[in-house]
């Protein structure tokens, strides 16, 4: 569910081995926190990255719809 | 302290019934300890269900009428894999559903029962007419290598017998059995006495101990059940030991399949059943199992009573093939003459281990062999040399 | 794999996704293809479970032949019975029966659920047996390439419709629903978290449970209509999905072609192993 408190800073994960670079994370952000990055994975794909952190409210959209468990947001 | 299966079917020891075949069979599958019956009814199988329907509530056990025979199966395997020790009963048209389901339950070792009450086909053909003409079926019917265990009665205290023992070997082998009824059996009527439920010999289940893999290790590996936190994987797909799917690389495949092969075929002389009746100087064996083993036997005794000396073979088990026994059989006599209701498909097998004549006496129709029919074709043949009979189609 | 990665390391040790503990961990990532929806009906399968705090040793996972039986078989750590194609519904009522105290779940596609096994759908429908089935619609047997299913929508050229296919597809929510199930909704798999809240209610409620879940197949059925990309597809199911109880106002011709979310149907009729085990209790001694 949304973070009522959108300034509490959340931690983005992501784990690039497991992505395949689908980019729904990022299509779909609500706040466009993420981009596609400029690696390459070693199966070939472009995982994301953030590139807007502190905009992240930790929704969690990105984590529940990745379908490769590849990224997760952690509130610290 | 008695269970309730102990105290309802202690009632029965010892007692002298009038029972249909498939009643006496649903009888056996109780004192075997079946507490699970997924079925659809079918002529003539029927009977099996509705004393299953009848009797497992009162044993602690449950009845399903699934919405076809596949389905039938599948709750079967399902139930099995949940701790029961399962049957289903069919006949041809529904046996023929299930092929698919046989194959997953040899892939995946799954210990269960099917009943055919075999009728005569192909297709619906005389629904209410016996036939055997299911036997290659049962060897056969689902794709790929494999072995399979099938057993044939003569009457209806087999029924009773044959079903205990489907399910004992089902368990010590991990492998459903197949126990290869007729119609002519199946809705026979006829005194069957009861055994005592505690000298009834039940094979139990062997389970698995933590950290021991189901699925390989040995020929018969232990088994596992669902719910116990260890977290099984039971696939039809080629696995490895430990039931994952692997189905690239060849080597797992050969080892699954030549072991599922291996337990079966070495076990041949342990599972074989037969019963043997020879006599000196016969110079012609009858060789039959199921309905047709009961004309083929009175003919045998008619046939010797009248100064012909026939030897006779019955078949208890038809798969694995008892070739040891009808290799003796070869060994003695000059010709054997194979009665049975289709056209020839035991007599097939049984010409692969004699290089002496096997004479097919097919007879089709619903209709079983009568004792002369047997008897003049003894005569026929019983000097051991030329053929008046079992002309192939 | 020997090869080094191509990428850096990330900057700090990364914190593991709470999810992972539900799955074989040492065979991801997924066979699946990029951006396929299995994925994301695992995803949110596991927080369902996570959320309603179930120990994956009370659960009995059964599943068919395709694509979306690969979620919980082998993805998914639990007992796993992977049946014939089109069956797992009628395996599953043999676990139930005899394990009331398991949950047990059947996820598979539109080709198992159904297609090839539809009759088994109608019939644990009807007797409303505690099953949950979730049936993943991807709108075509993708792992076999790409051919019509009985779900595909009309008009749309597959692999075995070259020329558009001629069939309406079947409404598998609105046909287990009129089967007598106590629980039945349909969502996407742009609709995660009312998705994932569905799963929950499935899993929880007493009787059979259904959830159609439209998920996309960017390989083998977006090929053949130019949805490439899975966000083509999840824009799709955005813009064309009415509520439930928005559909209920509209027409037929206004309701052409959109896709109906949300819970159809939630009842309380008795449920069959419950059923089925009262009446041993008749017999049952002292």
């Amino acid at each position: 569910m949304p973070s009522q408190d959108a300034r509490v800073q959340q931690m983005i994960e992501i784990n690039e081995e497991l992505c395949k670079g689908c980019d729904i994370c990022i299509d779909f952000c609500p706040l466009q926190v993420l981009a596609i990055s400029e690696i390459i994975n070693r199966k070939g794909y472009y995982p994301p990255k953030v590139v807007d952190e502190e905009k992240c409210i930790g929704c969690r959209l990105c984590e529940l719809v990745c379908p490769e468990f590849a990224i997760t947001i952690c509130n610290e | 302290m008695m269970t309730q299966r102990q105290s309802r079917l202690s009632g029965f020891d010892n007692r002298t019934l009038f029972l249909l075949g498939d009643e006496a069979a649903a009888y056996g599958a109780l004192y075997a300890g079946c507490d699970f019956f997924a079925g659809y009814p079918i002529t003539p199988a029927s009977e099996i269900a509705e004393v299953m329907s009848r009797e497992l509530p009162r044993v602690d056990g449950y009845y399903v009428q699934m919405e076809d025979e596949i389905a039938s199966l599948s709750a079967v395997i399902g139930a099995v894999w949940a701790g029961a020790k399962a049957m289903t009963a069919t006949s041809g048209p529904g046996f023929s559903l299930m092929q698919e389901n046989i194959g997953y339950a040899i892939m995946t070792e799954t210990p269960c029962v099917i009943i055919d009450v075999q009728r005569s086909g192909p297709s619906t053909g005389q629904a209410t007419k016996p036939a055997q003409g299911d036997v290659l079926q049962a060897r056969w019917g689902t794709h790929g290598d494999h072995e399979i265990i099938a057993l044939a009665p003569s009457s209806v205290q087999e029924c009773f017998e044959l079903t205990v023992e489907s399910f004992n070997l089902a368990e010590k082998y991990r492998i459903p059995v197949i126990l290869l009824m007729d119609g002519e059996i199946g809705h026979l009527r006829e005194s069957i006495t009861f055994p005592a439920y505690e000298d009834v010999a039940r094979e139990e289940r062997r389970l698995a101990e933590p950290e021991v893999e189901s699925f390989g290790g040995e020929d018969v590996p232990p088994m596992s059940h669902f719910g116990e936190g260890r977290f099984i994987h039971v696939t039809g797909s080629t696995h490895k030991a430990s039931g994952m799917r692997d189905v690239s690389t060849q080597a797992v495949h050969e080892d699954l399949v030549t072991r599922l092969c291996r337990k079966i075929v070495d076990a041949c002389a342990e599972i074989s059943s037969v019963e043997e009746d020879f006599v000196d100087g016969a110079k012609i064996g009858v060789l039959a199992y199921g309905a047709t083993a009961r004309p083929a036997r009175g003919a045998v005794l008619e046939a010797r009573r009248a100064g012909c000396a026939v030897d006779f073979l019955r078949l208890i088990t038809i798969w694995p093939f008892p070739e040891e026994a009808v290799k003796r059989l070869a060994d003695r006599v000059d010709t054997i003459l194979v009665p049975e209701m289709n056209l020839g498909q035991i007599a097939r097998e049984v010409e692969r281990f004699t290089a002496a004549p096997v004479l097919p006496l097919s007879k089709i129709g619903g209709v079983p062999h009568t004792i002369d029919e047997i008897l003049d074709a003894i005569r026929a043949n019983g000097s051991g040399s030329g053929s008046t009979v079992g002309q192939r189609p | 794999m020997n090869d080094e990665p191509i990428i850096p390391g990330p900057a700090r040790p990364l914190k593991p996704h709470r999810l992972l503990k539900f799955l074989r961990q040492e065979i991801l990532p997924t066979a699946f293809c990029p951006g396929c929806g299995c994925g994301t009906v695992l995803n949110s399968f596991a927080q369902a479970v996570e959320e309603l705090s179930i120990d994956p040793k009370d659960m009995v996972f059964v599943t068919g032949i395709g694509c979306s039986s690969w979620i919980p078989s082998p993805y998914f750590k639990g007992d796993t019975l992977h049946t014939t194609h089109g069956r797992p519904i009628a395996f599953a009522t043999g676990v139930k029966i005899m394990r009331p105290d398991l949950k047990v779940v059947v996820i598979a596609g539109d080709g198992d659920i159904a297609g090839i096994g539809g009759n088994h759908l109608v019939h644990a429908a009807r007797r409303n047996i505690d099953i949950t089935v979730l049936m993943v619609n991807n709108w075509n047997y993708g792992m076999t390439g790409g051919q019509v299913s009985p779900a595909t929508p009309f008009g749309v050229p597959t692999t075995t419709t070259p020329y558009d296919n001629p069939e309406h597809p079947l409404e598998a929510a609105e046909l287990v629903a009129a089967a007598g199930a106590n629980y039945v909704s349909r969502w996407t798999t742009y609709h995660v978290f009312p998705l994932m809240e569905s799963i929950q209610k499935a899993l929880e409620i007493e009787g059979f449970s259904f959830i159609e879940i439209l998920s996309q197949c960017p390989v083998s059925y977006g090929k053949m209509v130019d949805m490439r990309r899975a966000s083509d597809f999840l824009k799709f199911y955005r813009d064309q999905s009415v509520r439930v109880h928005k559909a209920k106002e509209m027409s037929a011709e206004e309701l052409e072609g959109k896709i109906v979310v949300g819970k159809l149907v939630e009842r309380q009729r008795s449920e069959f192993v419950t059923s089925l085990r009262r009446i041993n209790e008749r017999f049952r001694e002292g």
